[in-house]
């Protein structure tokens, strides 16, 4: 029901049928002519308008009642779906690494900024040996994330990426839940992008098995 | 066979009566789907996915003929049933860990998994326990194997190695009510697939085959993969260079499969080779030996400036074939403007040899082609030791004999277990070096036309037969009578009695008679089994088309000539049709395009061949010259085929064009020089850019242009020398290399471990007191040689091999020219 709701409420888009507050700004046509023009213009110069911006400053500083989020000192919280720098998840069960090195999220990347080496290592597994996103040119756009078979890749709320050089590089080492923060149990799952969907149990089809 | 019309799905389309169904329809753009079926081998029926309705009935597409008028409907709601219910079979117990699979990306099952729309499994059966396992260069994964069999058929009707076959899985029996519930066909396929897994024929525990690779190619998922590639890089990241392999005459087409080397090295590296294995095999040197490319960081200016004086003093440029036809140009043209003189001993006997056949044929080359030869049904090998000359010729002596139910017939001095085991229809004649003549004429014998052939010839082969009474054993049967005693029901007494019964029955008795037999000598001077002329007459039956082999020992033998103008006799007055291998890559190519030279001058320039001054792909010479694989340009290959070829790599260094530049030649880059080769030998004025390099679905090959097959001026003598009784005895060696090897090139690729030296036979071994790893020298009349043993159990028999891939052995010095040479063999 709520569902409906919004939906009607989005696709409908002649918004003076709707009883709201809605009203229409009243803004003048555009002059026409050169003596139009000219008069709109000495009307901008003259009327103080920037006093009127400066004086609001003022009051508000005077007032020592300061709404602003003092950054860097003080950070706005971030959305638990925000798309930020990268991480690397473990498995909550034996601490191991999450990512399998399929390469999808290579394949997927739409600014062409990961890449990932493999081999295969002594005990015949595949091994991820390097792994790097290119920070500087990645769009952010959460694809790695949405493709990742084994919610290993997924993004985090570090969004500081201030840079000397305009390639910046992160690398495998660098996106992976540390292993003290693993043994505090406080790695956390992203909600965003390529995370498990609510109520998935119910929607899968069962392997029938023959044990 | 003629061409017929029938019906698939509506589409009136055209084949040939008896073409298979599945041929049929991907010929004409239809799908059909199926896991199991090879183009070229025999249908094995694994998967039973290509079922069809043909005429109202069900059967399957890779197996069924086409008969005129047939309608083929590929889907009815049965089908599509059959074809879920298998695709669910196949995917119960399969890991889904695509993300680590090799062949994810390219997966027939992943692929066939979509197509049919599995979104649920319904079956299940308890698991057993299924390792990985190393064979050596292939990996076996049997929990991703779905037992298609494809490997084995490829091992089998294609390759001949028989090195793979199915095994027990040692798995529980199907439930019971699946019999009645699932559809039929995915019922009877699962249960063979759930009794069978891939084994090794031998039973060892590594693979020892010829090493092709073939079987992983062909895997449709990751169960058999190479193992220099496990895990290294994922299809999609590929990027496929169409190519021509570049080791031997074959000419196979092949793709380069490069990526950038690592995160941080950006350089395109060869990660593997891929072949479209339904119309094209490859052996282990195609595809394993593909990192053979001279890496050069940069121009040497001083070494360039070095070989431009080299070739102001020059007055020889001594070459080997493992160039392209555009540098042969560049090399012949420079003949032309300043008077170099050419030496390539092997293709220059080619060439000779080529020219003395064309005196009889009247063509200039050859009639045949593997191709064609992979048709026929009778295949003879001569002259040439066949797995590693040319393996893809071995493979249509096999896939003919496999497939057309042919038979074959292999003379050759060296004792082969590998041409053995391609199966009991192949008779194997070990003769003597030097007797390639009575080969020939033996050939001449059996299969020639008598009536037609040059009179002197058929008095010749005349003399040799004469008639002899053997006694014959002989097995008949004889009726006899014998009294026997029965127990049977007194019908009065109603009680059970012996009675003697009178039975006549039929025995088979041994007599002895004797018979007057036609005896040729030429059978005893091969040294062929006495039962010959039996099995061939066996052999021989139902055959119509036959195909001749001829290889290099033929073209190096002191009497080539005579050898050439027997081959052109054969073709022309037999049923024969002749496929001669050129000794190296590019051997036919570098023969019709150069005019060679007998004798070098005083100053050498070698060009992949050691000379005063070397250029050199191999990266140890004056000045670097780029591989094969680093370079565009065409190759000429056994089926008379220009075939194009493409960079795979970079390089950074200077090739021959930079210096045919300087020294006033014009192109810019060395394909200008394609359109113009000679046409005078049956090139085309064609552009490089112009020329394709791929198959249709049909199996039709598009692949550069096919020569032309010009003919050649006759003189109308046919006349041919009798042959000398005179023989090599005594410790032999025989110039050749073990498969996998052809040059110095492939010497250099990392995947081809075949260890240099002496190779001796396990049987020679055994009755010597040389052991492996012994340091031995050789010696000949011609020269000498000290290098390790190395034991070989692809050859048996006493001949030693010397092989020439490891340039630190100069095996040629112990051969005057032929390849087989007498030799003396001490422990040092």
């Amino acid at each position: 029901m709520h569902n409906e709701h919004v939906e009607e409420h989005f696709n409908n888009r002649n918004v003076t049928e709707l009883d709201s507050n809605y009203y229409m700004v009243d803004i003048a046509d555009y002059p026409a002519d050169g003596w139009g023009k000219f008069k709109r213009a000495l009307k901008r110069s003259f009327r103080g308008e920037l006093f009127v911006g400066l004086w609001v400053v003022l009051r508000e500083m005077i007032k020592f009642d300061v709404h602003t989020v003092q950054y860097p000192a003080e950070k706005m919280p971030i959305g638990p779906r925000y798309r930020a720098v990268h991480e690397m998840k473990r498995l909550w069960e034996s601490d191991t690494e999450r990512c399998i090195g399929c390469g999808l999220c290579e394949k997927i990347c739409i600014s062409n900024c990961i890449r990932i080496d493999t081999r295969v290592d002594e005990n015949s597994r595949k091994e991820v040996t390097e792994y790097s996103i290119n920070l500087g040119r990645c769009i952010f756009c959460g694809y790695c994330a949405e493709v990742c078979p084994e919610l290993a890749i997924t993004h985090g709320g570090e969004y500081e990426n201030a840079s000397d050089q305009r390639e910046h590089f992160i690398m495998y080492q660098d996106m992976l839940t540390p292993l003290d923060k693993m043994k505090a149990g406080t790695q956390l799952e992203f909600e965003g992008f390529g995370a498990i969907t609510p109520h998935e149990d119910e929607r899968v089809k069962k392997t029938p098995l023959a044990y | 066979m003629s061409k017929i019309t029938i019906n698939i799905d509506g589409k009136e389309i055209e084949t040939q009566e008896g073409e298979y169904i599945l041929n049929a329809a991907r010929a004409n753009d239809i799908f059909i789907p199926a896991i199991c079926y090879l183009t070229r081998c025999s249908p094995t029926l694994a998967c039973r996915l290509c079922l069809v309705e043909a005429d109202g009935k069900q059967v399957y597409a890779c197996n069924a003929k086409s008969k005129e008028g047939m309608s083929v409907t590929t889907s009815s709601e049965n089908i599509i049933k059959e074809r879920r219910a298998i695709m669910e079979v196949y995917d119960v117990n399969h890991p889904l860990q695509c993300g680590v699979c090799d062949q994810s990306g390219e997966c027939e099952l992943q692929n066939y998994t979509l197509e049919m729309g599995v979104d649920a499994q319904h079956y299940a059966v308890k698991d057993v326990n299924r390792k990985d396992i190393d064979w050596g260069h292939i990996h076996y994964n049997p929990g991703l194997c779905i037992v298609c069999e494809r490997c084995v058929t490829a091992c089998k009707d294609m390759i001949g190695d028989n090195s793979l076959k199915t095994v027990a899985r040692g798995a529980d029996a199907l439930e019971a009510e699946y019999k009645e519930s699932m559809p039929k066909d995915a019922y009877a396929m699962w249960n063979k697939l759930n009794k069978s897994l891939i084994g090794l024929t031998s039973g060892e525990e590594m693979l020892d085959c010829t090493s092709c690779g073939e079987c992983a190619a062909v895997c449709p998922v990751g169960a058999l993969v190479d193992t220099h590639f496990i895990y290294s890089a994922n299809a999609w990241e590929l990027k496929q260079i169409p190519a021509t392999c570049g080791h031997c005459s074959a000419g196979c087409q092949i793709s380069y499969d490069v990526k950038h080397t690592s995160i941080d090295n950006t350089d395109e590296k060869i990660y593997r080779v891929m072949n479209e294995w339904n119309y094209v095999s490859l052996c282990g040197a195609g595809r394993y030996g593909f990192d053979y490319q001279n890496e050069v960081k940069a121009k040497d200016t001083a070494a360039f400036a070095m070989a431009l004086e080299a070739f102001k003093k020059a007055d020889t440029i001594k070459f080997t074939s493992t160039i392209t036809n555009e540098e042969a140009l560049v090399l012949q043209k420079l003949k032309e403007k300043f008077g170099y003189k050419l030496v390539n001993s092997e293709a220059k006997a080619f060439q000779t040899f080529l020219n003395d056949y064309s005196e009889i044929s009247g063509t200039k080359l050859y009639g045949y082609d593997l191709e064609a030869t992979h048709n026929a049904n009778f295949v003879i090998s001569v002259g040439t030791a066949i797995k590693s000359d040319n393996p893809n010729a071995r493979y249509a002596l096999n896939n003919s004999m496999t497939v057309n139910k042919g038979a074959g017939l292999y003379f050759h001095p060296v004792k082969d277990p590998v041409i053995e085991g391609l199966g009991k229809s192949i008779m194997t004649v070990y003769h003597a070096p030097l007797q390639e003549e009575a080969v020939l004429y033996l050939i001449l014998d059996l299969f020639a036309d008598k009536e037609r052939l040059p009179s002197d010839v058929v008095s010749y082969l005349a003399s040799f037969h004469s008639q002899k009474s053997v006694t014959v054993e002989e097995i008949i049967k004889e009726e006899i009578t014998e009294i026997v005693k029965v127990m049977k029901k007194n019908e009065e007494s109603g009680e059970e009695e012996e009675v003697e019964e009178e039975k006549k029955k039929m025995v088979p008795k041994k007599i002895t008679k004797e018979v007057i037999v036609d005896d040729n000598r030429l059978l005893d001077i091969l040294g062929a089994d006495e039962k010959f002329m039996e099995e061939l007459e066996k052999n021989l039956a139902k055959k119509d088309s036959f195909a001749l082999i001829a290889g290099p020992d033929l073209y190096t033998h002191p009497n080539s000539r005579n050898l050439a103008r027997l081959l052109a006799l054969i073709e022309k007055y037999s049923a024969f049709e002749l496929t001669m291998i050129p000794t190296l890559t590019n051997s036919l190519g570098v023969a019709l395009i150069c005019e060679l030279d007998e004798k070098q001058g005083s100053y050498t320039i070698g060009y992949n061949t050691k000379g005063d001054f070397t250029l050199s792909a191999l990266g140890d010479g004056d000045l670097d010259m780029p591989a094969i694989n680093q370079q565009e340009g065409t190759l000429t290959s056994i089926n008379k085929r220009v075939n194009p070829t493409n960079a795979a790599i970079g390089y950074n260094g200077y090739e021959l064009n930079d210096i045919a530049n300087e020294l006033g030649l014009k192109a810019e880059l060395v394909i200008d020089y394609t359109k113009m080769l000679p046409i005078s030998k049956g090139f085309k004025t064609k552009e490089f850019d112009s020329l394709p390099n791929r198959y249709d679905n049909d199996g039709t090959e598009h692949r550069g242009y096919l020569l032309e097959n010009l003919a050649a001026a006759t003189s109308g003598d046919e006349s041919v020398l009798k042959f000398s009784d005179e023989k090599l005895e005594g410790t032999l060696i025989y110039m050749a290399n073990p498969v996998r090897q052809f040059t110095p090139f492939t010497n250099k690729a990392t995947n081809l471990d075949e260890v240099s030296g002496v190779y001796m036979s396990e049987e020679f071994l055994s009755k010597s007191d040389f052991n492996e790893g012994d340091t031995v020298r050789v010696k000949s009349p011609s020269g000498e040689l000290v290098a390790n043993i190395v034991s070989d159990n692809k050859i048996s028999g006493d001949i030693v091999l010397l092989p020439t891939f490891d340039s630190k052995i100069n095996s040629e010095a112990l051969f005057s020219s032929y390849r087989f040479a007498t030799a003396s063999i001490e422990k040092v």
